[in-house]
């Protein structure tokens, strides 16, 4: 009974933490231009594709991991320049028509490139249970280390690097950056980029459980976006708190009512995401601003 | 002192298409300080804003005599030129010392823009005080210690200053020209300020442009608009 339960809190924290890449991806465009990317997941996805199309050519696992970022990367800051530069001063529904074009692209060039079979996808942490005992699968903890990984990462560069505070400035502040010289616009590609890399990781972790098809990431960007909420949608480590809580109760009341679970799987990040906003509109880790002009 | 640091003709200034400068000769003195008078609305912001490159112009505008009209505004801000925007365009969520960071992000001898952190504390103790404090917690004044810090981090050539004092209580606006005033001949940093409060800014400045709706109403020494009643009664409002 007991043993059941651990082993579900578990589980969740390992899907958590895909969720919670999810999150973070999302968080960091969302605090450099205040809008949530819809295509981050089809992104994530893409980037998922061309790992896959690496391995099929023979790279070693690692090699692929890392061209695979190094590629999403530079695909983050070339949509940055060419879709979202023309329109940054534009109102917010330019921003959503965009996102969901950049969705619908991404979706169907994968489909048309890859066909719509699904592939399975490996890991890098093997399948068998190393501390002698099932309770986390060695993919499940490999999961949750490279995002513990990845936040400590990231946490070191926006606070402890010049480049990581000037993209901050830039964020919080395009004008007045642009007086301390900041360019900011390389600052929001900069930001893409790193989206794209930490999104693609995301998508290469949660492929060996999912399989690879065009439509995968769908369900996981909306519990993404129910982490990054959940979190407050300005704090990086509230992004990956929120994406593995979202990650647990997800799968509590999928085990606890089977009913409710298996069905409404979505509708459960749904309802979190609204819960949230109701009771506590700037998330558990929203930095409540105190200004004073 | 009489040769020009920054010079403006025929500077035309436009929001969309609404034209809000009409025309404005402007000479700014290499190490003086010159200052920019007129009522609300007048265009004294959008004269600061046209400078750096931050909204459509036409005409010429001449650093040290380079044309530096229609650069993009980080070019501008990196060829010396500091602005403190009215409303101090404080990093809220950046601590006091991140804030003066961001002021020598284009600089890259980390040891000398550590002395010059420290040289900001000298100038405004205040500051050192809160250095580790969230800088949208501080004071408005000190916010706009601060805002004057970040600039002085860029080792300006020219500071613009957007209405210092605004907001401010007398005793810390006598204390911030006062630094305007070092600043000025100490570390040799030519300023144009606009200020609501002619009086405060007539004493600071050495010279003086007055404009209304956009364009030039007239232009002199401040020892000159001092003393000239009728200017001051029909512009200056003292
Ligand atoms: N973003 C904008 N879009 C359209 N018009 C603007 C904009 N900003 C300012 N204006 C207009 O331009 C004119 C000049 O404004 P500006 O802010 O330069 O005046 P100001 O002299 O600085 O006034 P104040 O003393 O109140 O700060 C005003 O008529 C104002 O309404
Ligand atoms: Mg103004």
């Amino acid at each position: 009974m007991m043993e059941l339960f651990l082993h579900q809190v578990l589980a969740g924290i390992a899907t958590g933490a895909i969720y919670a890449c999810m999150a973070l991806a999302i968080v960091m465009i969302y605090q450099a231009i205040d809008h949530l990317n819809f295509a981050q997941g089809e992104m994530a996805m893409f980037s998922t594709f061309v790992a896959w199309q690496l391995l099929e050519w023979n790279l070693p696992y690692w090699a692929a991991f890392a061209g695979t970022i190094a590629l999403s990367f530079a695909a983050g800051v070339l949509i940055e320049h060419v879709v979202l530069r023309p329109i940054l001063r534009a109102p917010a529904l330019s921003h959503v028509v965009a996102f969901i074009a950049l969705l619908a692209i991404f979706n169907s060039a994968a489909g048309f490139i890859w066909g719509h079979g699904i592939r399975s996808f490996p890991s890098p942490f093997g399948t068998q249970p190393i501390f002698g005992q099932t309770l986390v699968s060695p993919h499940n903890a490999g999961i949750m280390g490279m995002t513990l990984l990845m936040l400590v990462l990231l946490y070191l560069f926006f606070r402890h690097t010049r480049i990581g505070l000037s993209m901050r400035a830039a964020a919080a502040n395009p004008e007045s950056a642009q007086l301390a010289g900041i360019r900011v616009g390389w600052m929001l590609a900069l930001g893409w980029g790193m989206a794209a890399a930490v999104g693609s990781v995301a998508g290469m972790l949660i492929a060996p459980i999912v399989f690879l098809e065009p439509n995968m990431m769908l369900g996981i960007l909306l519990y993404g976006f129910a982490g990054a909420v959940v979190g407050g949608l300005t704090s990086p480590v509230g992004a990956v708190v929120g994406g593995v809580l979202v990650g647990v109760i997800e799968n509590l009341v999928g085990t606890y009512m089977p009913l409710l679970g298996r069905e409404l799987k979505l509708t459960i990040a749904l309802v979190i995401i609204i819960a949230v906003l109701t009771i506590r509109p700037s998330g558990l880790f929203g930095r409540h601003i105190v200004t004073r002009v | 002192m009489s040769a020009a640091l920054l010079e403006t003709q025929q500077l035309c200034a436009f929001y969309g298409n609404t034209q809000v400068l009409f025309g404005l000769d402007l000479s700014i003195a290499q190490g003086g300080i010159t200052t920019l008078l007129g009522a609300n609305g007048a265009g004294k912001t959008t004269t600061l804003r046209a400078i750096c490159g931050m909204v459509r112009t036409s005409g010429q505008i001449r650093l040290s005599g380079a044309s530096i009209a229609g650069k993009r505004v980080e070019d501008i801000v990196r060829l010396g030129i500091a602005h403190v925007p009215q409303g101090r365009g404080t990093f809220t969520r950046e601590t006091t010392e991140e804030n003066l960071e961001i002021g020598a992000m284009t600089r890259h001898d980390r040891r000398a823009i550590a002395e010059d952190i420290e040289r900001v504390y000298a100038y405004f103790p205040r500051l050192k005080e809160r250095r580790k404090q969230q800088a949208g917690t501080l004071s408005g004044g000190e916010q706009q210690m601060l805002a004057v810090g970040r600039a002085m981090m860029l080792r300006p050539r020219l500071m613009l200053l957007d209405e210092p004092s605004f907001g401010l209580a007398p005793m810390v606006v006598e204390e911030l020209f006062e630094i305007f005033r070092t600043l000025n001949t100490r570390e040799k940093v030519s300023m144009m300020l606009v200020e609501q409060n002619a009086a405060l800014a007539l004493d600071l400045a050495d010279q003086v442009y007055l404009i209304e709706t956009g364009r030039l109403v007239t232009s002199g020494p401040a020892s000159m608009m001092r003393d000239d009643e009728s200017i001051r009664r029909s512009y200056l409002g003292y």
